[in-house]
């Protein structure tokens, strides 16, 4: 799957599960704060990635996860590097 | 002592979804009993359920807000919609005053069993989701009302099997009228998935009329067979009259009665005594004597021993005063957690409306029941005072006394 078409998937189910417009969206914006997630909305996200991608986000992967920009790209490197451990864990 | 009165109903129900399709069938004497095959595929003895409309929240609550509401929690949240709105209860009274929450629910199976699913499939908790847990506590409808509605006052679960409903009717007017609380949101849910009938079902409960949906709940009748499974959920506002009546509310009933006990004998077999004890605990609490009684909307499920024995309790303490009986089950199937609350709410809106609702499919006496006055048509007539009965496993019984208000 391409960059774009990952980043695109992405948009569609964070939109359709939080029920957010995201046809505009600044990739520096907050990623929490956007989508006015708490953190049992996070558990949830770790749901729809696996269920859309088929991985496992380790929690603590959230620490560094601000921004939009932040996320595409984590998930980018999972998908592309399935083996790679979470940093912490290294 | 203060006087508790009922300013609001709510309903959602396989005979309707509001109080006016409800009053509707009840008096039309419509059946929403089904025939649901996928039970059969599963492995069912019976078939037989209440068709229960599953709502559909997206839209009219948060995300948050829904994903913590199992399908007996959808149900309990569209009811007190209902309750709420005829209440005259807003966001704003929510926000600013105390109001308590006493609901009746006994399993989330569904919730639970899902889950358990996932855990077995993935092996991993966390994709469990975050909906999970609030879906499967039996607490499940206490926790999320009282979080969506802001509710600051009492709030539990009353778990008492197919009691559950009367009871939280029951404790909820003794704290009103001990003056502990104001208002009390009060009610019954229960979830018609199969996951949670199939234990049910194994214990050779239900019906196996599946030839006739709709006649195969027969409470009192010499041919029946069984009960038949059904669900939903009901809601009730009780309050003080001083708060009614400082509010402007509409008074829909007075609560003057509530008796309890417990049979202190077998586990699903009932007895003659205790609900016989509830029913006698119930008019003294009242102040009434059994001859001021218009109607009983008895308990009876359908079974062959539950209904004998009712009938025998009834009869035991009404004597020679026949007060005109029927049991609105014969029409919704036994609503189980959820019918303590929701029989109150049909007996609201017969008072109301005058006129007894049928106990259909009846046409041919049990002997215990010979001596009582049961209707198979709807009769109407004024009622001032009605008495309805919950009886569940483990041998608990609840009674509550509805009066018109003057």
């Amino acid at each position: 799957m391409k960059r774009e078409e990952i980043i695109s998937k992405i948009n569609e189910f964070l939109g359709e599960e939080f029920e957010v417009e995201l046809d505009d969206i600044d990739v520096d914006a907050n990623l929490m704060e956007t989508l006015e997630l708490d953190s049992l909305d996070l558990v949830d996200l770790v749901v729809i990635i696996e269920k859309n991608f088929g991985f496992k986000v380790d929690a603590k992967d959230f620490v560094n996860i601000k921004t939009f920009q932040n996320f595409y790209d984590y998930v980018v490197d999972k998908l592309e590097n399935p083996e790679k451990k979470s940093e912490d864990s290294e | 002592m203060r006087r508790v009165v009922v300013t609001g109903i709510g309903i959602h129900s396989c005979i309707g979804n509001s109080v006016d399709e409800v009053r509707d069938s009840l008096f039309n004497g419509k059946s929403g009993i089904v025939f649901d095959q996928e039970r059969k595929d599963v492995g069912f003895r019976s078939a037989l359920t209440g068709k229960v409309e599953l709502p559909s929240l997206k839209g009219r609550l948060s995300r948050r807000e829904r994903v913590g509401l199992a399908e007996e929690g959808l149900y309990a949240y569209v009811a007190t919609e209902q309750a709420f709105e005829q209440a005259k209860i807003t966001k704003d009274f929510l926000e600013t005053n105390e109001v308590g929450i006493l609901y009746g629910n006994d399993s989330s199976a569904k919730a639970v069993i899902e889950s358990t699913d996932t855990m077995r499939e993935k092996k991993d908790s966390m994709l469990l989701g975050s909906g999970a847990i609030f879906q499967a506590m039996n607490s499940t409808i206490t926790m999320n009302l009282a979080t969506i509605f802001k509710l600051k006052g009492i709030n539990f679960t009353i778990s008492a099997a197919c009691a559950s409903g009367s009871h939280s009717i029951g404790i909820g007017y003794f704290l009103i009228k001990h003056g502990f609380q104001d208002m009390i949101l009060v009610g019954g849910g229960q979830e018609v998935n199969y996951y949670c009938m199939a234990s049910f079902d194994g214990l050779s409960a239900f019906s196996i009329k599946e030839d006739e949906p709709q006649k195969a709940s027969k409470p009192f009748d010499a041919t029946r067979d069984g009960l038949v499974p059904s669900g939903g959920a009901a809601s009730l506002v009780i309050e003080s009259l001083e708060s009614a009546r400082k509010r402007g509310a509409p008074i829909l009933a007075e609560v003057i009665g509530y008796g309890f006990s417990s049979n202190g004998c077998h586990i699903s077999v009932p007895n003659v005594d205790g609900p016989a004890t509830s029913l006698k605990r119930s008019l003294e609490d009242a102040g009434i004597a059994p001859g001021d009684v218009d109607y009983i909307n008895a308990h009876a499920t359908s079974t062959p021993v539950g209904d004998m024995n009712e009938a025998q309790a009834i009869d035991a303490v009404f004597g020679d005063y026949k007060p005109l009986i029927s049991s609105t089950k014969s029409m919704t199937g036994h609503e189980c957690w959820m019918a303590g609350a929701s029989e109150a709410v049909y007996s609201i809106i017969m008072m109301q409306n005058s006129f007894v609702a049928p106990n259909i499919n009846f046409s041919q006496p049990c002997k215990e029941a010979e001596p009582l006055n049961i209707t198979a048509k709807t009769i109407e007539t004024n009622l001032d005072t009605i008495v309805s009965n919950s009886f569940g496993f483990g041998g608990t019984n609840s009674t509550i006394v509805l009066k018109k208000f003057k």
